[in-house]
């Protein structure tokens, strides 16, 4: 595992910078060669995404669940599991949380419901995060493939829900039959920040999940545990840790705060869950937390940056008629040339370190190393 | 319904199992030497899509209208080069593999997609490999369906598996995959260049999931549509798993797999029932991808036969 980047040192800040201009580079390549100008295409991305206040606010709103997506994706691969299930964790969320607002919605205080359905969202989400989570720690079932294949049973779970148990009575009335579900009650829904644009508090949940994440992972013992898992399982046996006890704990935390995303996406922008609710958002939210480092506060302005790109990519396709998938391939590229890298990252830091052992002053503090030391 | 009827039934299902075990079967078989050699491949979803793509683009009367035969060759290339990349990322770079495989996967998915909407406005068809009837074999009551109606990507993969384990167990190049999978450090004592052995089947391995995806685009469907493959790609991966990277055991992976893929079209042929009311077909689309998490679990026996190198990076005096 190489995930454990935890220095600030101005190289390692720098190589994600260096990785995502050689991606823009790189993308903007395909798009010449495709006949498209890519300094004109970039130009319009950058314009719908920062021109105006409502561009600005439109990227606020879509950095919203890639960053509370991204903070769970930080738990789990500084756990050191490769958690791919962001996608259908929050697709089990928001459908969740929508249950629950439209079923019992009526029932509860309005002050009680919206946290509620919230919590709906983030318990759906973890125990999605738990089965991968489970045979992981049990089976040693490789997480990458067990949290796709979940990605992709989440995706006819949902449309088998909003096709049938959960359709909108509407749409059955009008017999049109469109896969959606019903409309949530209006007290489940957050509040909006600066109407009429879609901005709402789910930000705030966004910012202050990235502080509570941080701090459970640099201040508490779990966190650290979690991150020692990450770092080495061996040593971390050894040293008493509970190895498959922190594995599931990763996919777990992970899956709730991508479970919440979807319910804070259901709750603030869409008020229904539809067919094609929040695709490709996962992947995202996986890019986004790469980009950060694997630093949850890293993911805050990581998740604002791709939150841009997607924005600009709505323009780039409306005026320019550039699709929108450019931005996947932009974040592909992203991952590959953030995850390469961390050679030179690794290169240099282990360069230093060695500088640093041989420049050491021979100094009487210094006890003299013993055999076991040396050795290690 | 008759007996007759049943069997005949039966028989079109099972042509219909080992037609789209085709796919599954390619992207798999690469992967067994990538995975043979130390390499975790999971790029093969976005190759599996690049070569279905650019197959169907060539082969296309709406692209170059070429003969199909230029077809697979250009997704052979185009594989290949992707696997090349996926080789200096991982070998010369040594990147963690899972996560700059899901990054190869949400290259070759944004730009198919790109390339389908920029270049192919929306649908694409083509007139791709025929059914090739085998003289003789094809005549052979329900075994000719089943087994010698094929086009000729689904014999070509069929053949590979014999030949692949010929070459794994029984050549000088098999012996250094081996190796160099189990322990690179001796592999390399011996005088076999390790960076070597896994850009080549890397290569191998991206050249056979562009073949995979051309194998749905051109031979079995042929049609492309946006993220085509859904999931087909990692499957392939767990069928490493589940075949305990044994070629003969992957292949009875891509049989069982394909029947499961193809539940829902027999459900909707048939008007299959449980109690008097269809089955939501949307469950049934999820019967493949809840049976790769089984077997992953029941595969976990198989781990003792997994190469000990497996995403391990070698740097030469340090492991």
């Amino acid at each position: 595992m190489n995930l454990r980047i935890s220095r600030s040192d101005f190289i390692i800040a720098l190589a994600p910078l260096i990785a995502f201009l050689l991606a823009l580079v790189a993308g903007g390549g395909i798009l010449l060669v495709l006949g498209k100008n890519p300094i004109e295409a970039y130009g319009v991305m950058l314009d719908g995404a920062f021109g105006n206040e409502a561009s600005l606010f439109r990227t606020l709103t879509r950095a919203t669940p890639l960053l509370i997506i991204a903070v769970g994706i930080c738990i789990a691969f500084r756990a050191g599991v490769i958690n791919i299930g962001a996608e259908g964790q929050l697709f089990v969320g928001a459908i969740s949380a929508a249950g629950f607002s439209i079923y019992a919605g009526a029932q509860l205080p309005p002050i009680l419901l919206v946290p509620l359905t919230l919590l709906v969202g983030m318990i759906a989400g973890a125990l999605w995060g738990a089965v991968p989570g489970f045979l992981k720690a049990r089976f040693d079932v490789n997480e990458i493939l067990s949290t796709v294949m979940m990605n992709e049973i989440a995706v006819q779970l949902l449309l088998f829900l909003l096709s049938g148990p959960m359709i909108d009575p509407e749409q059955l009335a009008q017999g049109t039959r469109v896969p959606q579900s019903a409309q949530l009650p209006e007290a489940s829904w957050l509040a909006r920040l600066a109407p009429p644009s879609q901005l709402h508090t789910g930000l705030f949940i966004g910012l202050a999940a990235a502080v509570v994440v941080y701090l459970l992972l640099w201040r508490t013992t779990t966190g650290f545990r979690i991150r020692a898992v990450g770092q080495n399982r061996d040593a971390s046996r050894y040293a008493g840790i509970s190895v498959p006890r922190y594995l599931m704990l990763g996919l777990v935390l992970s899956g709730a705060l991508a479970g919440l995303a979807g319910a804070v996406e259901v709750t603030g922008i869409t008020h229904r869950v539809v067919e094609g609710f929040a695709v490709g958002y996962g992947f995202s939210g996986i890019v986004v937390a790469l980009f950060g480092r694997l630093h949850p506060l890293g993911a805050v302005p990581s998740a604002f940056l791709f939150g841009a790109l997607l924005v600009g990519a709505d323009k780039m396709q409306r005026t320019m008629q550039v699709p929108s998938a450019t931005i996947t391939v932009l974040q592909g590229l992203v991952v590959i040339f953030v995850v390469s890298s961390d050679f030179w990252v690794r290169r240099y830091t282990a360069r230093r370190q060695a500088r640093v052992a041989t420049n050491m002053p021979i100094t009487p503090e210094v006890t003299p190393a013993t055999p076991s030391e040396v050795s290690a | 319904m008759n007996n007759l009827n049943i069997v005949q039934i039966g028989a079109e299902a099972l042509a219909l199992a080992v037609l789209f075990a085709t796919p599954f079967l390619f992207a798999a078989l690469g992967e067994v030497f990538v995975q043979r050699s130390g390499v975790l491949n999971l790029g093969v979803e976005g190759m599996m899509l690049m070569g279905a793509f650019t197959s169907i683009y060539v082969v296309s009367s709406k692209g170059l209208g070429a003969d199909p035969v230029i077809g697979l060759l250009v997704a052979m290339v185009v594989g290949a080069l992707l696997g090349l990349a996926m080789a200096v990322v991982s070998v010369t770079l040594q990147a963690e593999q899972g996560i700059s495989g899901i990054g190869f996967t949400l290259f070759g998915l944004g730009l198919s997609t790109l390339l389908f909407k920029l270049l192919a406005g929306g649908v694409i068809t083509a007139r791709g490999f025929q059914s090739l009837y085998i003289p003789g074999l094809s005549d052979i009551p329900y075994i000719g369906k089943i087994l010698f109606q094929q086009n000729v990507l689904t014999y070509l993969a069929f053949a590979l598996v014999p030949i692949s384990v010929w070459v794994l167990n029984k050549t000088t190049w098999g012996l250094q995959i081996r190796a160099v999978g189990q322990n690179p450090a001796a592999a390399d004592a011996m005088g076999v260049n390790v960076a070597r052995v896994r850009y080549l089947t890397l290569i191998f391995g991206g050249m056979m999931a562009g073949v995979a995806g051309a194998s749905l685009s051109i031979a079995a469907l042929p049609v492309f549509q946006e993220n085509m493959t859904e999931g087909r790609g990692f499957i392939a991966v767990a069928l490493v798993y589940f075949g305990g990277w044994s070629p003969w055991k992957v292949m009875g992976g891509a049989l069982l797999f394909s029947i499961a893929n193809n539940l829902q079209y027999w459900a909707q042929n048939y008007n299959l029932q449980i109690a008097g009311s269809p089955i939501a077909p949307n469950l049934l689309l999820m019967v493949p991808y809840v049976l790769t998490i089984l077997v992953l679990v029941f595969a976990r026996q198989r781990r003792r036969q997994e190469p000990a190198a497996l995403t391990k990076p070698f740097t030469r005096g340090e492991n």
